[in-house]
């Protein structure tokens, strides 16, 4: 009799917790997410404080009920984000005691944020530890889910090695008949992985095209890049890739392009389209530029209703154009909206974590520059076209412009489900379509 | 031989760069024996000085080499206004306390000058690049190269000069001189060594100022640039030996061209050669390859 009874107790344990999960938890007015960008240091101008933009406007809009259709629903299941914006200048362990202190302190519902692939890959864990929802949408390493499943955590954008292999991409259609390449990239785990990206997808997609034995790997944030700029100039190698994203990308750009270098050498930039924008006419043109996917100055023409939406109303309030992370921050805001109003809709009322996080898991929408789908990690993370374009400018607008611009399908850059993107790679990325 | 000449030339570039950055710095330490962290924040003040009033200089259609005017300009006004600021209202109070709490102070004014820079400029760079993009570029051993960092040697060799200059041929310089060698010395015989260190330290903030100044048409001149100016100057003026222009001199000079030498052969190596160069001196010659004689007390 007692075991029968063991087996009652148990199945309706099970029953009633399913059933509790699938109840809508209390309603809600306001729900609390923390936002956590840079707002001081080098990486606050070109991308903290558009990504704070981004962030912001899309919150009013969505609070208010005026996005474009079909997200023209006010809050989030009818709450309304009220937004607490941290710093993430000061160094992973700073962030990690912030991201506590935001959770376990501020009582935040969710936290949304972190640019630098340092910060995130220390504040994953912690997100995991803590059970909240995390979602990232800036930082680029693709180890934050190839280093385990994650639960909490959510990535709603492309990571560096569809950046990588893009670029081969581009290479490859446009500078086919190049013999060699070289790079200039930060000497910290962001440069050399996103150099090892592309000389890898080189490798496969361009193997006539040789690696230079001399590509440059300055300090992060050296400011001086004269010898390097000389170095980069002997090789013969015409075509030099970049994952510079911040300061030193604009200074090596000043530095590089008085020295005519930009004339000589083809160079890629997979990340440095801020600069582009804060230059103006100073910037080069004929420079390689990708934005990490359909975000920024390469769909900054594309007439669809969202980023039109975007576009204006972000120029309106700020003065001057949505750049990259201005679209990623926006977009995981509102990726977070659709999640929790499907949510609702399936609860029948104000959802809970549990239920946001399912809807939330392999959810695809239509953001603002294009559609994005989140079939990696589990359904957590996100994969979408990427492309690049080349610089120039518009003398009649008075405005830098990018042309040629080819974007690159999911499938073709990014690595299948459970591959690491170097064995991928390595392995010579065996079923990409492209 | 060309790829010798382009180490050659990018190592004195550099080098010119680390001796501007670092002589405000051995120059304050050599007078008052104060290791002046509160340097990196002259240099950004600097930065951000020449690269405002450029950048609205060029707005208002002034020339493009109006802006050296600015650069000598910002220097001298920020050195001044903020050496005369922290030597009477911080370090003043400070001289007969540890050297130790000395530091800790240029520190915490360190911070306040970074977070005055945020509060005043924001956090969007700054960018005056009219008057590098105005002197343009020249070829030089098969590669062009812009004519402002050759410049930069100039300014270096012009710093070096006056100092020399100052310190051995003028009044004040065999003052200074003689409060180096014995403070207490020069007080008895009836120097007037507070005034002496307003003007050392003034000085030593014009010289932070001025590399600043001077560097910001080359760079985005945004919030924590300077950060990495205090640990570059150091690492130089340790090498050098504390207090010696001289030394700071041979000191930039070595980092500079083993840096080119690394960069060009073994960029592994680029990061960690100037810590390697520290290194060697300090187990060699602990007291830096130039530390000024000190007279010993009995």
């Amino acid at each position: 009799m007692k075991p029968n009874l063991l087996k009652l107790a148990c199945v309706f344990g099970l029953a009633a917790s399913t059933a509790l999960n699938a109840l809508p938890a209390a309603a809600k007015e306001e729900f609390k997410v923390g936002i956590v960008t840079f707002l001081s240091g080098p990486a606050a101008g070109p991308f903290g404080v558009p990504g704070h933009q981004g962030a912001e406007l899309v919150i009013e809009a969505i609070n208010a009920g005026e996005l474009p259709a079909p997200y023209n629903t006010p809050g989030f299941a009818g709450a309304r984000l009220a937004p607490i914006f941290v710093d993430e200048a000061g160094g992973n362990t700073k962030q990690v005691a912030e991201y506590r202190n935001l959770v376990q302190k501020q009582g935040v519902d969710a936290v949304i944020g972190y640019i630098s692939s340092g910060s995130c890959l220390s504040v994953a864990p912690v997100a995991e530890e803590l059970k909240t929802l995390t979602i990232i949408p800036v930082c680029g390493s693709p180890r934050l889910f190839e280093e385990g499943g994650k639960e909490y955590v959510f990535r709603t954008t492309g990571h560096a090695v569809g950046d990588g292999v893009a670029a081969a991409l581009y290479v490859r259609d446009k500078f086919g008949d190049a013999p060699a390449y070289t790079g200039i990239n930060q000497n910290y785990a962001w440069g050399q992985d996103s150099y090892k990206f592309f000389d890898l997808a080189m490798e496969t997609i361009n193997p006539d095209t040789k690696a230079s034995d001399n590509p440059q790997f300055p300090k992060l944030f050296a400011g001086q890049f004269g010898t390097e700029i000389s170095t980069l100039s002997l090789d013969k190698a015409p075509l030099v890739h970049s994952s510079f994203w911040d300061g030193d990308m604009e200074a090596f750009v000043l530095q590089a392009n008085v020295r005519g270098f930009f004339r000589q050498k083809t160079f890629i930039s997979t990340l440095g389209a801020s600069a582009v924008d804060r230059l103006g006419k100073g910037f080069p043109e004929g420079v390689v530029m990708g934005t990490r996917g359909e975000y920024g100055l390469l769909v900054r023409d594309m007439d669809t209703p969202l980023n039109r939406w975007f576009v204006d109303h972000y120029k309106e309030k700020y003065g001057e154009y949505p750049l990259g992370p201005s679209y990623q921050y926006a977009q995981s805001i509102l990726a977070l909206k659709i999640a929790m109003d499907k949510a609702a809709e399936a609860v029948g009322g104000f959802p809970g974590q549990a239920q946001v996080i399912d809807a939330l898991t392999g959810l695809e929408w239509d953001s603002f520059g294009g559609r994005i789908s989140m079939t990696l990690g589990g359904g957590h993370q996100a994969v979408h076209p990427v492309g690049y374009g080349i610089t120039g400018w518009n003398k009649d607008s008075g405005e830098p412009v990018a042309t040629d611009v080819v974007f690159y399908p999911a499938n073709c850059i990014m690595p299948p489900e459970g591959q690491s993107g170097i064995e991928w790679l390595e392995a010579g990325m065996p079923g990409a379509s492209c | 031989m060309q790829l010798l000449f382009t180490i050659l030339l990018d190592g004195l570039v550099y080098a010119s760069y680390l001796f501007i950055v670092a002589a405000g710095l051995t120059i304050i330490f050599g007078v008052m024996k104060i290791l002046n962290v509160a340097h990196g924040g002259f240099y950004a003040w600097g930065a951000y000085t020449a690269a405002y009033f450029i950048g609205s200089a060029s707005e208002m259609g002034f020339p493009d080499w109006f802006g050296f005017l600015i650069i000598a300009g910002s220097a001298l006004a920020v050195g001044i206004v903020l050496g005369l600021l922290i030597e009477r209202i911080v370090l003043r109070r400070l001289y007969d306390h540890e050297e130790i709490l000395i530091v800790l102070a240029t520190f915490g004014v360190f911070l306040i000058l970074e977070d005055l820079i945020l509060l005043i400029f924001g956090v969007n760079p700054y960018f005056a690049y009219q008057p590098m993009v105005a002197l343009g570029s020249v070829e030089m051993g098969g590669i062009f190269r812009d004519v402002y960092s050759l410049t930069l040697f100039g300014v270096a060799l012009l710093v070096a000069a006056g100092s020399w200059w100052m310190l051995t041929r003028t009044r004040w310089g065999k003052l200074i001189t003689a409060v180096i060698h014995d403070r207490e010395m020069a007080l008895i015989v009836g120097i007037n060594v507070r005034r002496l260190f307003v003007v050392t330290f003034c000085a030593g903030a014009v010289l932070g100022a001025l590399g600043g100044a001077y560097i910001a048409p080359t760079v985005s001149v945004a919030p924590g640039f300077a950060v990495d100016v205090i640990v570059l100057s150091f690492a130089v003026v340790v090498i050098g030996g504390m207090g010696s222009i001289p030394g700071a001199l041979i000191g930039a000079l070595l980092v500079g061209l083993l840096r080119a030498l690394a960069v060009h052969k073994l960029p592994e190596l680029e990061l960690f050669v100037i810590f390697l160069v520290m290194s060697a001196v300090l187990i060699v010659r602990p007291e830096g390859l130039f530390a000024p004689a000190k007279a010993r007390k009995i």
